[in-house]
């Protein structure tokens, strides 16, 4: 299984791999939000985590699609779905590892650089930065479940998008408003931020055994 | 060791492809599937690979002692498409698959090893998508090699290759079959062997839809 | 197959790198030395220039600062003509020198943002702001960022030549919005004082090792650029001649 996981960071990473993509399509995300809504650096710092969220949330959906697709166009998911039941959960875990550590870990990465775009202060910033730490696993795994219904249609890359928006929005929810509460004076930090938490740990048992089910349900 | 098929009923959408289907191959005998185009062989090399379910019927890998083996772990299976990466050279393909599919049954070859044994040497640190569409499906065929497993799944392995490869081919499932493999393949190069039995799909069996919509 | 094709018209025009590889081998090692000695100096001056009456010891990162940003545009006209000259001429080099260029841009271009970034914390009390002059620095930047994805999308360089050239060419006219930015809009960044018509409004103490660090800066562009190029132009060889292996090797089909 490790074999697995550094076969698919090395996909991302060489000529053709998707893994800065994401965070191009973060920073340009952000930066457009600007252009839209005025240069205020007051309205804009208090909007930041916001903006970051909303971005980060969009900026992880982007490669998911590819997920199954592209081990489906070349054959070799037929070789992880021959599998038992338990390491088909468990290559399916791998893979959404893989697909984070290559599109979700450098949008946490990127996040204090962008927080000084927004004009966020240090605390802000930083609750942002552990929130999607915590937050954008738990997108990937629940995105594997869209990923893997949407792997044998054509043109999935939407519909995945538009599968896991809504099961993803408890993520951006406790992410947001962990984030605001660490620079907001009354709301405490930690009850939004262990929740998300916990989401996070839920999707990562749900999302493998679900899309596991689906990829079975789904070879032709 | 033993494969056997009984009472297999497949069908692509509403048609039911093959319906009572048996067979029985046992150590170092392969069976080749032969028929017309949308015959259903690629069906059922997927019914047997697991990959598909079949509607009815069942297919049973059983061991020395007379015990029932997963197919999942004991079957190689090769598909249309190759299975490998156009990034990752062909040694990190080959070493990927070695390590992911690795099985209890027996150590495969190295993947050099694997690579001289199909006529390839020397391509090992190239990328796989530089190779020749003969070449790339000469290395999927050394897929089988670096990982042993007893039962080999071929859907038209010989696709895209070339008479002198076709050759080399043969010689290889021959190997397989003399060190007490088994193999089931839809093809129809003539394989040369001795021990081959042949299964002829004659293409769509009835529609089901009569029954269902009736 | 067209790869054979492919291969042979690059190995026609393979002649020329040659002539560039042989050529750039033999001017890099004065070039870097140049660009070493003129960097000490100028870095040299600056700390020597006064400190500012207003800015204190902070003017000084300006002298990286300016440079920076002046080579961060340069790099990019650089980039624009050779782009002209894959899309007029076709030659392989004008290619090779657009994508290798950006890199060393985006660095530049970071550099800026970087050092600016910095002298606004203390100057204007923010990190940042949305104002024109930085705004279209950082959409440079950002367009930096996408060419090179583009570039790194594509397999075969060959194929990722004409895009990126088109996709530079249009970005271009960033570059004199980046340059006027000042003049249009009422912005936080000052106006020109080097660069203008009619002559500098800096003090001479200060002109002086900002136009050396600006001569350091080409320098050291120069001598990346053309390290860069000779890397690409060994690494594409590299390239070609895998496909030729791979042709040979087993009597490929």
């Amino acid at each position: 299984m490790m074999a697995l996981l550094r076969r698919d960071l090395a996909i991302a990473t060489r000529s053709g791999g998707a893994a800065m993509l994401g965070v191009l399509f973060f920073l340009a995300v952000v930066a457009v939000i600007p252009f839209g809504i005025g240069p205020d650096l007051n309205l804009l710092a208090r909007i930041g985590p916001a903006i970051l969220w909303i971005g980060a949330l969009l900026a992880s959906l982007l490669g998911l699609d590819r997920l199954f697709q592209a081990d489906r166009e070349d054959g070799s998911l037929d070789m992880l779905v021959m599998q038992d039941w338990f390491s088909l959960v468990f290559t399916v875990f791998i893979k959404s590892l893989a697909h984070w550590l290559a599109t979700g870990l450098p949008l946490v990465l990127a996040a204090p650089l962008l927080g000084l775009l927004m004009n966020m202060g240090a605390t802000s910033t930083g609750a942002v930065m552990l929130t999607l730490l915590v937050g954008t696993p738990a997108i990937s795994f629940i995105g594997a479940v869209g990923a893997a219904v949407a792997v044998v249609l054509p043109r999935g890359g939407l519909l995945v998008s538009i599968l896991i928006l809504p099961l993803a929005i408890p993520v951006l929810i406790f992410g947001v408003s962990a984030s605001y509460a660490a620079v907001t004076d009354p709301d405490p930090f930690w009850p939004p931020f262990m929740i998300l938490s916990a989401i996070a740990l839920f999707f990562a048992a749900l999302g493998p055994v679900a899309a596991a089910a689906a990829l079975r349900g789904a070879s032709d | 060791m033993q494969a056997t098929a009984t009472k297999l009923k497949g069908r692509r959408g509403d048609s039911v492809l093959f319906d009572n289907l048996g067979f029985t191959i046992s150590r170092g005998e392969a069976l080749v599937i032969t028929g017309p185009n949308g015959a259903g062989k690629s069906t059922l090399l997927r019914i047997l690979a697991g990959l598909l379910a079949a509607d009815s019927g069942e297919f049973l890998l059983l061991g020395d002692d007379g015990a029932a083996l997963p197919v999942l772990e004991f079957a190689h299976y090769l598909g249309h498409r190759n299975a490998m990466k156009r990034e990752l050279r062909v040694q990190e393909n080959l070493s990927f698959w070695k390590s992911f599919q690795r099985s209890d049954s027996g150590e495969g070859l190295s993947v050099d090893e694997a690579i001289d044994q199909i006529g390839l040497t020397g391509v090992a640190h190239l990328p796989f998508g530089y190779l020749s569409a003969g070449q790339q499906r000469r290395i999927a065929l050394a897929r089988l090699l670096v990982s042993h497993r007893p039962l080999w799944l071929l859907d038209e392995p010989t696709a895209a290759l070339d008479k002198r490869s076709d050759r080399l081919f043969a010689d290889l499932v021959r190997q397989h079959l003399e060190a007490g493999g088994l193999a089931i393949a839809a093809t129809h190069q003539p394989l040369g062997l001795e021990n081959v039995r042949s299964l002829e799909l004659s293409g769509i069996h009835s529609a089901a839809s009569e029954e269902v919509w009736a | 197959m067209s790869d054979t094709t492919i291969s042979q018209g690059w190995f026609t025009s393979l002649a020329n790198p040659t002539r560039f590889l042989a050529l750039s081998g033999r001017i890099l090692p004065y070039l870097a030395t140049a660009a070493v000695l003129s960097l000490v100096i100028g870095l040299y001056m600056s700390f020597a220039a006064p400190e500012d009456y207003q800015q204190g010891i902070t003017v000084r990162i300006m002298f990286i600062h300016v440079p920076a940003a002046w080579l961060a545009m340069m790099c990019y006209s650089v980039m624009a003509i050779a782009s002209l000259g894959t899309l007029v001429w076709r030659h392989p080099l004008a290619d090779v020198a657009a994508k290798t260029a950006l890199p060393i841009g985006a660095a530049f271009t970071f550099l800026s943002l970087l050092t600016g970034s910095l002298w606004g914390r203390p100057m204007w009390g923010t990190w940042w702001v949305w104002d024109a002059r930085l705004t279209s620095v950082f959409v440079l930047f950002l367009m930096y960022l996408g060419l090179m994805a583009l570039h790194k999308a594509m397999d075969d360089p060959a194929r990722a030549a004409r895009p990126a050239a088109v996709l530079t060419l249009v970005g271009f006219i960033n570059i004199p919005i980046i340059k006027f930015s000042v003049d249009w809009w009422n912005t936080l960044h000052q106006p020109a004082s080097v660069i203008r018509l009619d002559g500098p409004t800096i003090h001479a103490s200060m002109l002086y090792p900002l136009l050396v660090m600006a001569l350091a800066y080409t320098l050291i562009f120069f001598t990346l650029h053309l390290m860069a190029m000779r890397n690409e132009i060994w690494r594409r060889r590299v390239q070609t001649m895998r496909r030729q292996a791979a042709q040979s090797i087993g009597g490929g089909a």
